[in-house]
């Protein structure tokens, strides 16, 4: 595949040795796109990837060693997600895990917590569910309703209520959320971060079939299901404050590093050389795609500067979030236009197996996941350009 | 890539800044358009002493040999406080044009700011901007540099521009790959200043709807509002890092150059094309009003939208490299 984007001027060698090493190793191991990981048979082929991954300790480059990482620096990590994408390997059934969890468990957790659950998310062996929202909480996590009431007696709490927008969940093997531990307490307060497995008795998970045809997440009842407190995470009642840092990171830079629309961008390019003489009229659309994931490549690595000179992303993380979600979806319709009619098929037959339509499926939800983007240009709005908030019009968080 | 601003590029920017936003831009920027030259000509004076024409002179000319980002950052500066005359022109062009040609002795004075220069280069700029306000006129072409007579005054959709068509004299050569350089120190600057007009123009869309009341309440409050003004603000946050970017680029001279300059004249002019829309309809009728300051980087922006490549040239030129370098 051809690389459009230049790789930033001012890399060390032990940077490049890093980023030829990664290149390396993905075109000998690389599988390819796999089925969706949302299908019985695509979520074995992605765990074994997982396994293949941290066999290669490539799994988790910025983790610790003992781990399983490479204690990678954060441009070592946007290094390696750029090789990641731009090789075309698989999306990562682990992420929930990786992204979202574990940064909270290093934290927050006990050390027998990151003892049993750091490695396994590593190798695939344990996949997590998010289960943030509820049906009458989206954005709003601080209308969370789902409850664990104190059960002194077996050294825990009872989980009841309803989670939805499960991602994972039904072929994951445990599930992160917040539930309401004093119902008094205020909105934010009197949360708290639990961790449960998805096998036991109390709980049901019902596979919600996406737009692109897949269970890609699901509800998840809770009907007196027990927690031991060892699985609870960080402090009872203080489970906003813990879950706000995971929130940040999924809108900010770790979910989305510039590798995804580099690549993208490249494979429109491409799209554009087969197809762009019968629709001229898409070219600005095509051009302006690429500037985007330029400026998305260049916009991460000054993050990346700011935050290795001590910086934190704060509310640039909803900045950040607006561009990529946008920009991906724009990537994908071009590209769609540039299909024409048969932009509509999908699976083997369709032009590239059907992988821009599937693509762009996904890339529709990118507005909605993470806080949407309504809340998150309140956010901007703000806490950024400082714009007063009005009666009863809090900007999510 | 890194392009964090150094220590001496942040106290530069500031010295900068502080200069201008003491000096009533807006007063300077209206009697320039009304034909009052003096007070600008005094600005360029002030800035001259912090040293901003000198930035592309090489230092043995006198001048200060500074980078592509160094002058990013001062035309950031210059684009968001409005500063009119013929400074990419004079700044961004033309030292690159003059150096080893028989004009070259005008540099000394580009440097300490008593030579202002204009130019209309065929093809990209066909107008010589100012050139009543500047003390040497060019023409560029291909087949060189020559000097030139200003004609009759035309106006400019930004009344702070003058342009003038030009007749040019006899011609020298100019070194080899000078024009091509030039052209793209003048589209980063046009970029840079383009990212100064975007910034500026959403401050005062902010400060308006922080205080402007309707139906009861401050406008702001309204999503609608807030929705619009974030949409600029991530625009603005993503257009600096191509201006950055592209100075690099071209310091390092990476072959990916002329394609960074042209994506981030094109980002940069299309950020001040959606914050001018977003500002003139926070303010209303009062922003459809040359009275407002909102109208000096309102028309500034369009003006300078097809300045030195336009907006579609670039596009052109981006797309190009793409497909001709795979």
């Amino acid at each position: 595949m051809s690389h459009t984007h230049p790789e930033g001027p001012e890399l060390t060698d032990s940077e490049r040795a890093f980023r030829a090493e990664a290149r390396e190793w993905l075109a000998a191991h690389n599988p390819g796109r796999l089925p969706s990981m949302d299908t019985d048979e695509g979520a074995a082929l992605h765990r074994a990837w997982e396994a293949t991954l941290a066999e290669g300790r490539w799994s988790v480059v910025a983790w610790p060693e003992q781990y399983g990482g490479r204690e990678a620096s954060l441009t070592e990590w946007v290094i390696f997600e750029e090789e990641y994408y731009l090789a075309g390997a698989p999306t990562r059934i682990a992420q929930n895990g990786i992204s979202l969890l574990a940064p909270i468990i290093f934290e927050h957790g006990t050390p027998e917590q990151q003892e049993r659950w750091l490695r396994p998310m590593t190798d695939g062996s344990l996949i997590w569910a998010q289960a943030w929202s509820e049906p009458e909480a989206g954005s709003d996590l601080a209308g969370i309703r789902s409850r664990a009431v104190r059960d002194d007696e077996r050294g825990g709490w009872v989980l009841s209520g309803q989670k939805t927008w499960s991602s994972r969940a039904p072929f994951a093997d445990r599930g992160f959320g917040l539930f309401r531990t004093d119902p008094e307490a205020a909105r934010h307060r009197g949360l708290t971060y639990m961790t449960f497995p998805l096998d036991v008795p109390g709980i049901t998970v019902r596979p919600v079939h996406q737009l692109d045809g897949d269970a890609g997440f699901a509800e998840i009842f809770f009907d007196d299901v027990f927690v031991p407190d060892a699985d609870v995470l960080g402090g009872v009642g203080d489970g906003w404050r813990v879950a706000m840092s995971t929130a940040g990171n999924e809108r900010g830079l770790s979910l989305r590093a510039p590798g995804r629309f580099m690549a993208a961008a490249d494979r429109l390019l491409d799209l554009w050389a087969e197809r762009g003489a019968d629709a001229p009229h898409l070219r600005d659309r095509v051009v302006d795609a690429w500037i985007g994931a330029e400026a998305y490549r260049l916009y991460t690595w000054g993050t990346v500067d700011k935050l290795a000179g001590g910086g934190d992303m704060g509310a640039d993380g909803s900045v950040n979030k607006l561009f990529w979600s946008e920009l991906d979806l724009e990537l994908h319709e071009t590209a769609l236009d540039l299909l024409g009619p048969e932009a509509e098929l999908r699976g083997p037959g369709a032009p590239s197996g059907g992988s821009w339509v599937d693509d762009h499926l996904f890339s529709l939800a990118g507005p909605i996941y993470a806080g949407t983007n309504e809340i998150q240009r309140n956010i901007v709005a703000e806490r950024i350009l400082g714009l007063p908030r009005g009666e009863n019009r809090r900007a999510g968080a | 890539m890194r392009f964090s601003l150094n220590d001496e590029q942040r106290s530069f920017a500031s010295a900068i800044d502080g200069l201008l936003a003491g000096a009533d831009v807006p007063a300077i920027n209206r009697a320039w358009g009304a034909g009052d030259t003096a007070p600008g000509l005094a600005l360029w004076g002030r800035l001259a002493e912090l040293g901003v024409p000198a930035l592309t002179v090489p230092e043995e000319a006198g001048g200060i040999g500074a980078s592509p980002l160094d002058l990013v950052v001062a035309f950031e500066l210059l684009g968001r406080h409005g500063v009119p005359g013929p400074w990419i022109e004079s700044v961004a062009v033309a030292p690159l044009l003059l150096a080893d040609t028989p004009h070259a002795d005008l540099l000394e004075g580009l440097a300490e700011g008593t030579v202002r220069a204009t130019l209309a280069v065929d093809g990209i700029a066909p107008y010589a901007l100012d050139a009543d306000a500047a003390t040497h006129v060019f023409h560029v072409s291909p087949a060189g540099l020559a000097v030139a007579e200003a004609g009759e005054a035309m106006a400019s959709v930004d009344p702070s521009r003058r342009l003038f068509p030009v007749t040019a004299g006899e011609r020298t050569p100019l070194a080899e790959g000078a024009l091509d350089r030039a052209l793209d120190l003048a589209a980063l600057a046009t970029a840079a200043a383009q990212v100064g007009a975007a910034d500026r123009m959403l401050r005062t869309a902010v400060e308006y709807v922080g205080q402007r009341r309707q139906f009861g309440r401050v406008i702001g409050e309204y999503q609608a509002v807030k929705h619009r003004l974030a949409d600029v603000k991530v625009s603005l946050d993503f257009a600096r890092p191509l201006v950055h970017g592209a100075a690099l680029e071209l310091e390092e001279k990476s072959p990916t150059a002329p394609r960074a300059v042209s994506a981030a004249k094109v980002f940069a002019s299309e950020t001040a094309h959606s914050a001018g829309r977003a500002a003139l309809q926070m303010h209303g009728a009062i922003g459809y009003t040359l009275e407002c300051d909102l109208s000096i980087w309102l028309l500034r922006s369009r003006a300078l939208h097809g300045a030195w490549g336009t907006v579609a040239a670039h596009r052109a030129r981006v797309l190009d490299h793409l497909t001709t370098a795979r």
